[in-house]
């Protein structure tokens, strides 16, 4: 009963096997969460692209003989709504606005505040407290009210829409970048390179940003599903697309005068809302822990 | 092009002030050094002395928010012009390319996200217009010089993979990525254990050798500076203290602060060697009390709180550096010709 003082190496090599499996196994769990996401999301990429191959009817096409037939209908499998148009090639075409928005939106959104907290953190002085300033500007305001009154002012259209989150999204990414640059910018290895005559931009994006751009990329993917529950409220406001152009919000909007006697209107663009942005939040979060864990 | 001799970096009168909450620092206060050409140079000192931040200063890598400098830092072949203050393209130019700089912890200098070759080749076409495959053999043969073994694959790897003898190897690969004239050593080897220690520094002895270029080399372990340098300067609360030849400085030194330095040291040399002093034997002699604070400097010289030979004179009066005897022997102490006996003998030491 002494091998809790004095192991055998036979022990020590057992126990230390179990560990590893151990920590292989919860490395698995741990991807499990990222390959859900993918796979998610994976499937409504492909069917919103697949789309003309999944269904038969255009978005757009009326069939005043059917209306509001419920899901299951021989030939509408998720139903019509009020004009008979089918319910499912709504939201296949519907969705192509709402990635679009999901990927548009946050990759210019990303880059653009990377680059702006990037600039900020590492040159300092003057820029840094104007550009920060500026992101206090757009913090002070309530976010929807100032996308909307973009909008409103540019009038309803998908492209003013883009523009709008454009416009106020790169504020997060700017305030994080920029706080994680500051604190690289202190590190041995950068000063290692500018004592090598590195010029400031190598700098900034050959060994600041590979060290700290997870924050921003993990960021990117909560902002993204943010992005889709934005055009969706937008659409849901009749501030971004315009009927008859089926896109998730404004079916969620139309659908509501239908929730009591036809349900599926809805609720069937809310569950692809839903069902996209779980999508990206487990990617976020399976990026996150695969990112925390490869400590190196 | 580079005779043996000739100055290459001259610092006049350098001092760097920093601005802290809790007042200005004055972390480095009027020092003057020359290297030579082909020269080992050791700056010594305790920590906090001014040595890290006196090589920052002639690297350009202060903090400018921060830093007050003033002095003069002439680099001979760009001109007598002095760097200090330079533009920033202009140092930006001579950083890498002629002046180079190795740091004290290994494993915080390379980033940690970037594979060793990555980082190695960056630093192979900084100053250079290479084929991608004259650069890929440039920093193979690199990684080979500094005694990194199967150099072509550990290119791949990334600095977490290696030990912090194997990374300052590395770094001292990208220090001299572009041939650079003069090479900053900042405690190369004081984060490494002292079998690794030594490899640092014969590699850094050879590497000096092959080459032909001079170097600064910082530590705070006089058994480490003694056993490269060809002259040595130390350091103390920011000022040089003394500077000279190795063997003047060990044999004869002329400031007290040396010789408590010396006394410090092992009897029994580091590596088994026997120690440079003369080879004593008898218990260590540490310096008691701590060094002063740089923001509320007192009068007269700053080691006299610490001085077994300090007189009323010393708390009220400073001097400047004293030429002593030949070789450019030179202490900041002006009752040195007094304690000469004192601080030459080994008997001297017990009485304080």
């Amino acid at each position: 009963m002494s091998t809790m003082w004095a192991a055998s190496p036979s022990e020590l090599l057992m126990r230390a096997a179990t560990k590893t499996a151990g920590r292989r196994r919860s490395v698995t769990r741990r991807r499990m969460t990222l390959i859900a996401g993918l796979v998610m999301l994976g499937l409504v990429i492909a069917a919103v692209l697949l789309a003309p191959v999944l269904v038969s009817y255009s978005p757009t096409a009326i069939d005043p003989l059917h209306p509001l037939a419920p899901p299951g209908t021989p030939g509408h499998l998720l139903g019509t709504d009020q004009f008979g148009r089918d319910l499912l090639s709504r939201v296949l075409y519907g969705g192509r606005i709402d990635l679009a928005i999901a990927f548009g939106a946050t990759i210019v959104t990303l880059v653009g505040g990377t680059i702006i907290g990037l600039v900020a953190g590492y040159v300092g002085g003057k820029l840094d407290s104007f550009l920060m300033r500026l992101v206090d500007l757009f913090f002070a305001f309530p976010f929807l009210v100032l996308i909307i009154a973009i909008v409103a002012m540019l009038g309803p259209s998908v492209f003013n829409m883009f523009l709008a989150i454009w416009i106020t999204s790169w504020v997060a990414y700017a305030r994080i970048m920029r706080a994680q640059t500051v604190v690289a910018k202190k590190q041995q290895y950068v000063l290692a390179a500018r004592a090598l005559g590195y010029r400031p931009w190598r700098i900034m994006f050959r060994h600041i940003l590979p060290t700290t751009a997870s924050a921003v990329i993990l960021f990117s993917m909560v902002d993204a599903v943010g992005n889709i529950i934005l055009a969706a409220s937008l659409g849901f406001l009749g501030l971004g697309t315009q009927p008859p152009t089926p896109e998730w919000g404004v079916m969620i909007s139309d659908g509501q005068n239908y929730i009591l006697t036809s349900w599926w209107l809805a609720t069937i663009p809310g569950l692809a809302v839903v069902f996209t942005g779980v999508a990206f939040s487990l990617i976020g979060d399976g990026l996150a822990d695969l990112l925390r864990a490869g400590d190196r | 092009m580079s005779t043996p001799g000739q100055p290459l970096l001259t610092v006049r009168d350098l001092r760097s002030y920093l601005a802290t909450s809790q007042g200005v620092v004055r972390a480095v206060d009027g020092i003057s050094l020359t290297v030579h050409e082909a020269e080992i140079l050791g700056i010594v000192g305790e920590s906090g002395c001014g040595k890290t931040v006196t090589c920052r200063t002639i690297m350009g890598l202060m903090p400018a928010a921060s830093l007050h400098a003033s002095g003069e830092i002439v680099y001979h072949p760009h001109g007598e012009r002095s760097i200090l203050n330079a533009p920033a393209s202009e140092l930006r130019a001579l950083r890498g390319a002629h002046l180079a700089m190795i740091f004290q912890d290994p494993m915080t200098a390379l980033n940690p996200v970037r594979s060793i070759g990555d980082q190695l080749l960056e630093a192979v076409n900084a100053h250079a217009d290479l084929s991608r495959a004259q650069a890929r053999e440039r920093a193979t043969g690199l990684l080979e010089r500094v005694g990194i073994p199967a150099p072509a694959r550990r290119m791949r790897d990334y600095p977490f993979q290696f030990s912090g003898g194997m990374l300052q190897r590395v770094l001292i690969a990208i220090a001299l990525a572009s041939s650079p004239r003069l090479l900053l050593a900042d405690e190369p080897t004081t984060s490494l254990d002292v079998i690794i220690q030594d490899q640092i520094l014969s590699l850094l002895l050879e590497l000096q050798e092959d080459t032909g270029m001079s170097m600064i080399l910082v530590s705070h372990d006089l058994a480490v500076i003694t056993e490269v340098c060809d002259r040595i300067v130390v350091m103390y609360a920011g000022q040089v203290v003394e500077e000279g030849a190795t063997a003047d400085i060990i044999t004869a030194p002329r400031h007290p602060y040396t010789r408590a330095l010396l006394d410090a040291l092992p009897a029994e040399g580091q590596h088994g060697k026997p120690a440079p002093a003369s080879g004593r034997r008898g218990p260590l002699r540490s310096i008691g009390g701590s060094p002063p604070s740089l923001i509320d400097v007192a009068e007269g010289c700053r080691f006299a709180p610490r001085c077994r030979h300090a007189v009323a004179k010393c708390r009220s009066w400073d001097t400047e550096l004293i030429a002593a005897g030949a070789g450019r022997h030179a202490a900041r102490c002006w009752r040195q010709e007094e304690i000469r006996g004192e601080l030459a003998d080994e008997t001297g030491r017990s009485s304080a």
